[in-house]
This record gives C-alpha cells, sequence and structure tokens, in this order.
C-alpha cells in the first residue's frame, strides 16, 4: 500500500487495539473526507498535517480551553486546508451551515 | 429526534459541497472509511506475515517464539502475552477459534470480528471447520487437513498464510495488502 495514514504520529487519531475510535459519525466522515481528497490529490497530507499542528496549538495556548476532541482540531484544520486551496469559501460554508440548522425539525438522514 | 451537534451540521455542509462542487463522491468516501475500518487495526498482523514470507530467518524465529519476534514491534493493544503462530502449509490449514470466550490477538488483529464471537461459529468451526470456512466463503483443497486452534486466555494463535505463487513480482511494501484478517484468523486463504 502506498501512503499509508501516518498512524504512529503524535497527531494520529484516536486509536484502540490497532483500530480508530470514532465517538460520533460525523468524525468518522470527516475522517473519510480528508483522505479521500488526499489520495485523490487535492492536498498533500504534509499540507493537512501542518493545519492539524496549528490547529492543535491554538487549542492548547487558548486561555478557555474547550474539552480535548481530537476530531474538532482536524474538522478546523480540513477546513483550513480547503480555504487555503480555494476549494470551499466560508461564505458559502457558512450559508450552507445556515441553511441546514433553520431547515424544519423532523428533518433527518 | 435528538439535537444533532454544530459540528455535525458542519461535517454534513461541508461533505455536501464538496460533491456538489465535483471533488468527491459519497462512495469514494465510503470506500475509504470502509478501507480503514477493515485494514488498519489487521494490519500489525499483516506486516509481520509479510515479513515472514520474504524474510526467512524472521520466519523460523516467528514460528518458534512469536511473543519474542513480535515484542520489537511494540505494537500497541496488549494481550499477546503468549503469541503461537501457526503456518499453513501445502497439507495443512489452520484455523483458530476460542471456544470459551473470544480471546483473540488483539494488537495484531485490531478488535475481534463478530461473529468470532458468535456461539455458532465457536461451537462449529471445531465440529465441522471445512464446512464452516466455506460458508464464509473459502474452500480448503480437499487434500489438506484442517487444524482447529483454540485460544485462551494465554495463549493467542496467529494463522501464518501460505505466501502467493506470484510472491516475488510483488514490491515489499504491497505484501501487508495481501494479507486479511480472515486470513490470519483462517477462515480465508490469506
Amino acid at each position: 500500500m502506498t501512503d499509508q495514514y501516518p498512524l504512529n504520529h503524535e497527531l494520529a487519531p484516536p486509536q484502540a487495539n490497532g483500530e480508530l475510535v470514532f465517538d460520533d459519525p460525523w468524525q468518522m466522515r470527516v475522517f473519510g473526507l480528508a483522505r479521500t481528497l488526499c489520495e485523490q490529490g487535492c492536498f498533500s497530507w504534509d499540507d493537512f498535517r501542518s493545519e492539524l499542528i496549528l490547529a492543535i496549538g491554538r487549542w492548547q495556548g487558548a486561555l478557555d480551553r474547550s474539552p480535548w476532541s481530537y476530531f474538532d482540531h482536524f474538522l478546523d484544520a480540513l477546513l483550513q486546508v480547503l480555504s487555503d486551496k480555494q476549494m470551499i469559501n466560508e461564505e458559502e460554508l457558512a450559508s450552507r451551515l445556515a441553511e441546514y440548522i433553520n431547515r424544519s425539525h423532523g428533518h433527518d438522514h | 429526534m435528538s439535537e444533532r451537534s454544530p459540528q455535525s451540521i458542519r461535517a454534513e455542509a461541508l461533505e455536501a459541497l464538496l460533491i456538489e462542487k465535483g471533488f468527491l463522491k459519497a462512495e469514494d468516501v465510503d470506500d475509504v472509511i470502509a478501507r480503514y475500518s477493515e485494514r488498519v487495526g489487521p494490519l500489525n498482523g499483516a506486516q509481520v506475515v509479510a515479513r515472514a514470507w520474504t524474510d526467512k530467518r524472521f520466519r523460523d524465529d516467528l514460528l518458534r517464539d512469536g511473543s519474542a519476534a513480535v515484542s520489537p514491534y511494540q505494537f500497541e493493544g496488549g494481550q499477546v502475552e503468549k503469541l503461537v503462530v501457526v503456518a499453513n502449509t501445502p497439507a495443512i490449514h489452520n484455523v483458530v477459534v476460542c471456544t470459551l470466550c473470544s480471546c483473540y490477538p488483539w494488537a495484531l488483529l485490531g478488535l475481534p470480528p463478530k461473529w468470532y464471537k458468535d456461539p455458532e461459529y465457536r461451537s462449529r468451526i471445531v465440529r465441522e471447520p471445512r464446512k464452516v470456512i466455506s460458508e464464509m466463503g473459502f474452500e480448503v483443497a480437499a487434500g489438506k487437513s484442517i487444524k482447529v486452534w483454540d485460544s485462551s486466555a494465554e495463549i493467542r494463535y496467529l494463522v501464518l498464510p501460505e505466501p502467493p505463487e506470484n510472491l516475488l513480482q510483488y514490491d515489499e511494501n504491497e505484501l501487508p495488502g495481501l494479507v486479511s484478517r480472515d486470513g490470519m484468523i483462517g477462515v480465508a486463504e490469506r
């Protein structure tokens, strides 16, 4: 296999007994998004990792830190890379978010 | 309906935008997730098997004392106090079960699959291994005998599948990709 995920890296996602651990389905989805885009050549894993280091660093340096959640930082890093690569911009994401938040209750997938 | 977390809505919005813009398809993401769920756990074991295929001395060490041979890898996940590796040969096919509970070499294979803990597998694989393995999609050659190894809290077994016939055609890095979790339990060829 080529381009293996750096699972022994200190920035690797949470694992137990060698398997990835996801607390919530969206985390698995975001992990899948990042790996898919990377494998398709949209960005390099180093690009992503640099943003992840920065995102975690911001959390560490914050005075009122939220509880640790690896995938919160993972998602922040992914959004930053996508914004840097001009694949997604903040406005369109914000507008889509507003649409989803305001959609009628009872909607679910 | 339970309230969804803001992060899950963000993730959903992001995926929808990426799909609409043609950067990826939902099925691509499904495939990647499936690959990691299936491969990453058993990858440790697959690396050990691949090395044993190409490194005769390591293979001998592994079969003599599995725990000692894998200890330099420092796999996390514990539970391989006493690892016994059993090699498939042209004459013998090995398969592993834990009839009492679901003892399993976690550090090498990740989390045990659901069926491994199933009472049906645990009882039937001992009585009619050939039939059970066949039902799981692999036909053990008629001339081969099947040896069933019963794990315990003290001893964990790992099957060393036979290498592919065209072993030399593969790049070393490709070999772990040929080894599946099921192959290392013994319910698949490799």
